[in-house]
């Protein structure tokens, strides 16, 4: 019946508590004049989700509101939630009520009790007020006390009634022990309520683990699953999936501080984008961060270098060594280093820490070295969300940002399996050994990197004082060679391609020798066909010059003569005698001077 | 036996002071109506004219019961004599309600 008069209430509109994380994931927060049911086991964060949305109402909409505390006294809800900076006992002045609704432990209980003269109370305060919302936190120890599943029932139904009719939006909060489904009587609360979230607090080996999850959001979408929660300077924060943050991408790329690194990716990384570089002890990620870090500064860029379990001092000694030299843009202001010790501090405090530090040094590149160490107790899950929220608060702040990650096993799908970052990150760069002839050498990959054309060759991280450096590896016979391998493949390759340059100069001057030596005889015997062409030319003049004189010779000795006309009476005739005579006076005439002179 | 002996002895004094109560309860609501039958019977069974009674409707005088410090409905405090006390619920169980007004079942009868 009362449902009836919730939907009376008109659309489901939300309102936001303020809490990072929560409002996306329920997409927009708790159901407006509505209740919502927040349970967990001792110790969850129920009290300070409550609190944290009553604060923020206050504040942000000047929205007073009432909060009834069944299980912790006034004074200890303050002191406890001191260190949030809501300045609760200043809001208690004006916009917040807290009804201390703690029976006294003098109490004596005779025979049932119900709930309608505190809800009369509540109402006039309400009224008073003009508050608009209202918790009730612990209502478990109340209902305790009622001793009687039906009488439980009973007043839980009171209070719906009451809260539906007194436009309120209702935060109850319940104890739930273990993770188990809780007490019959809940999941009829459940029922009864329009929202249901879920707070889980567990043990990984020794480090606690928080859990926020929406069971159930009636009329409303909203993520599901499980998603991590911690808490701040500010309060609770909950790792909302990536999706629920829309950034705009920038298309701006980032150098690594190796050229063949940024051509290998396309160009660079892209500005605040998120980049993991895996790899056993070793292999260099601290390198290749500083390497990026120190490129960042060249550039004036605001740099943070966040080292786990290693002193700044330490990783610039060793960087130096490598010809990465930080000191001066320590000094200079730029490069912040922050580093954490992860034996004595826990990994919330320091996500507060850096919080902080992004804030004040407003960095525009960022190291995380090595993200890893935070899961270094073994409290998995734990780690996997705090690395996550750092992320996404890198990446909130528009951050580029290198984070390394070590990992056990040359394997880098085994990282998968453990801090799960590679999910989120945007680049992956794993690192590795390559063992072959005796020498360990690193060997780089990309194994993947959104958005961008990246070469997916392997290359070898090659160390000196003069800075760290790319080179090709070659593959020989399906092995890929690296080191001195890599060295002697060189050199045998360089000698080789020295000696066949010097055989084809060889070839090449020998052919050219023996086209030389062609030319030279073609000229010679063009000299000769010369020489015969003219000795040839001078003789048929020759020859001629002497047969026009031995016709002249005749003539004239015709003449001499006085030759009768005969012959010149029978022209044809004689003509004809006189060709064949001709012919062979001619014949003769060869001889002739020869004999002649 | 000892015990009861001596609580007995403590008991007989206070029968002549004037016990003063008041009890909290919401309207009609049916363990309120309750208490205030089972109390009414209780004082006219053990106390005589003895006491005092003052019952606060809470629905009507809410911010009275705010400033009293009343939870839930029914609520009894005892005010006078000695030291205050409090008994919730319906009052059904006589016995404890005796012995939070000081007083004992087994002396009285």
């Amino acid at each position: 019946m009362t449902a009836k008069k919730n939907g009376a209430l008109g659309p489901l509109t939300k309102v936001p508590t303020g809490i990072q994380g929560f409002d996306e994931l329920s997409h927009g927060g708790l159901p407006r004049n509505r209740t919502s049911l927040v349970m967990g086991g001792p110790g969850t964060g129920k009290t300070v989700f409550a609190l944290q949305a009553l604060v923020n109402a206050a504040r942000e909409r000047k929205q007073p509101g009432i909060f009834v505390a069944f299980e912790e006294g006034v004074d200890e809800i303050f002191a406890n939630s001191a260190t949030f900076g809501w300045r609760l006992p200043a809001l208690a002045k004006s916009e917040l009520f807290f009804l201390d609704a703690r029976l006294s432990p003098t109490v004596v209980q005779s025979g049932e009790f119900e709930l309608s003269g505190m809800l009369a109370i509540l109402k006039a305060k309400k009224q008073d007020l003009g508050a608009g919302w209202i918790v009730f936190d612990g209502i478990d120890v109340l209902l305790a006390l009622l001793q009687n599943p039906g009488a439980e029932m009973r007043e839980i139904y009171r209070l719906r009634d009451w809260l539906a009719h007194n436009n309120l939006t209702a935060i109850i909060t319940a104890k739930i022990d273990g993770d188990a489904s809780g007490p019959a009587n809940y999941g009829f609360m459940q029922f009864m309520v329009d929202c249901v979230i879920r707070l889980d607090r567990r043990l990984e080996e020794t480090i606690p683990v928080r859990r926020l999850e929406i069971t159930k959001y009636r009329g409303s979408d909203f993520a599901p699953g499980e998603f991590p929660l911690s808490f701040d300077a500010h309060g609770m924060e909950v790792a909302a999936p990536e999706t629920a943050v829309p950034h705009e991408a920038s298309t701006e790329r980032v150098s690594t501080g190796f050229e063949r690194l940024d051509s290998m990716l396309g160009g660079g990384l892209f500005r605040g984008s998120s980049t993991l570089i895996t790899g056993a002890p070793g292999t260099s990620k601290t390198t290749l961060a500083g390497q990026f870090a120190e490129s960042a500064c060249r550039r004036g860029e605001r740099t943070l270098f966040v080292s786990f379990d290693e002193g700044g001092e330490r990783i610039r000694r060793n960087l130096t060594s490598v010809g990465i030299h930080l000191d001066a843009h320590v000094k200079s202001g730029l490069l912040r280093m922050y580093s954490g010790r992860t034996d004595v501090t826990n990994p919330e405090d320091h996500l507060i820490r850096i919080a902080a530090l992004l804030r004040e040094h407003q960095p525009r590149c960022m190291v995380i070295d090595p993200l890893s160490a935070i899961g270094k107790g073994g409290a998995l899950s734990s780690a996997r969300a705090i690395g996550n929220r750092l992320i996404y608060k890198v990446r909130d702040h528009e951050i580029t940002a290198v984070i390394t990650s070590l990992i056990d096993s040359d394997d880098p799908q085994a990282e998968t399996t453990d801090l799960q970052i590679p999910t989120i990150a945007d680049t992956w760069i794993h690192l590795s050994y390559l063992v072959r002839g005796g020498e360990r050498n690193r060997a780089l990959t990309i194994i993947k990197s959104r958005g961008t054309q990246h070469s997916n060759q392997v290359r070898e991280l090659v160390l000196s004082a003069a800075g760290p450096a790319l080179a090709d590896v070659y593959s020989s016979g399906g092995e890929v060679l690296m080191g001195t391998l890599r060295w002697e493949k060189e050199a045998e390759e360089s000698a080789r391609k020295l000696q066949r340059h010097a055989e084809f100069s060889n070839k090449r001057r020998e052919l050219e020798f023996a086209e030389a030596d062609i030319h030279a005889r073609i000229a010679a015997l063009q000299v000769d066909l010369d020489r015969q062409r003219a000795e040839l030319a001078l003789y048929t003049r020759d020859a001629e010059a002497r047969h026009a004189s031995s016709g002249e010779w005749k003539n004239e000795l015709r003449r001499m003569r006085s030759a009768d006309a005969a012959g010149a009476a029978a022209p044809g005739a004689g003509k004809r005698r006189a060709g064949r005579v001709s012919a062979n006076s001619v014949k003769n005439n060869d001889k002739e001077p020869n004999r002649g002179p | 036996m000892a015990r009861k002996r001596t609580k007995t002895g403590a008991a007989d004094a206070p029968v002549t002071t004037v016990v003063v109560m008041c009890l909290y309860v919401a309207g009609k609501a049916p363990n309120s109506v309750k208490a205030i039958a089972n109390l009414q019977a209780i004082c006219r069974r053990y106390l005589k004219d003895g006491y005092k009674l003052e019952i606060v409707d809470v629905c009507e005088h809410p911010r009275r019961a705010l400033a009293d410090g009343v939870v839930v409905t029914p609520s009894l405090a005892k005010v006078s004599p000695g030291p205050a006390s409090n008994v919730i619920g319906n009052l059904s169980d006589t016995g404890s309600v005796l012995a939070a007004l000081g007083l004992h079942a087994g002396t009285m009868e």
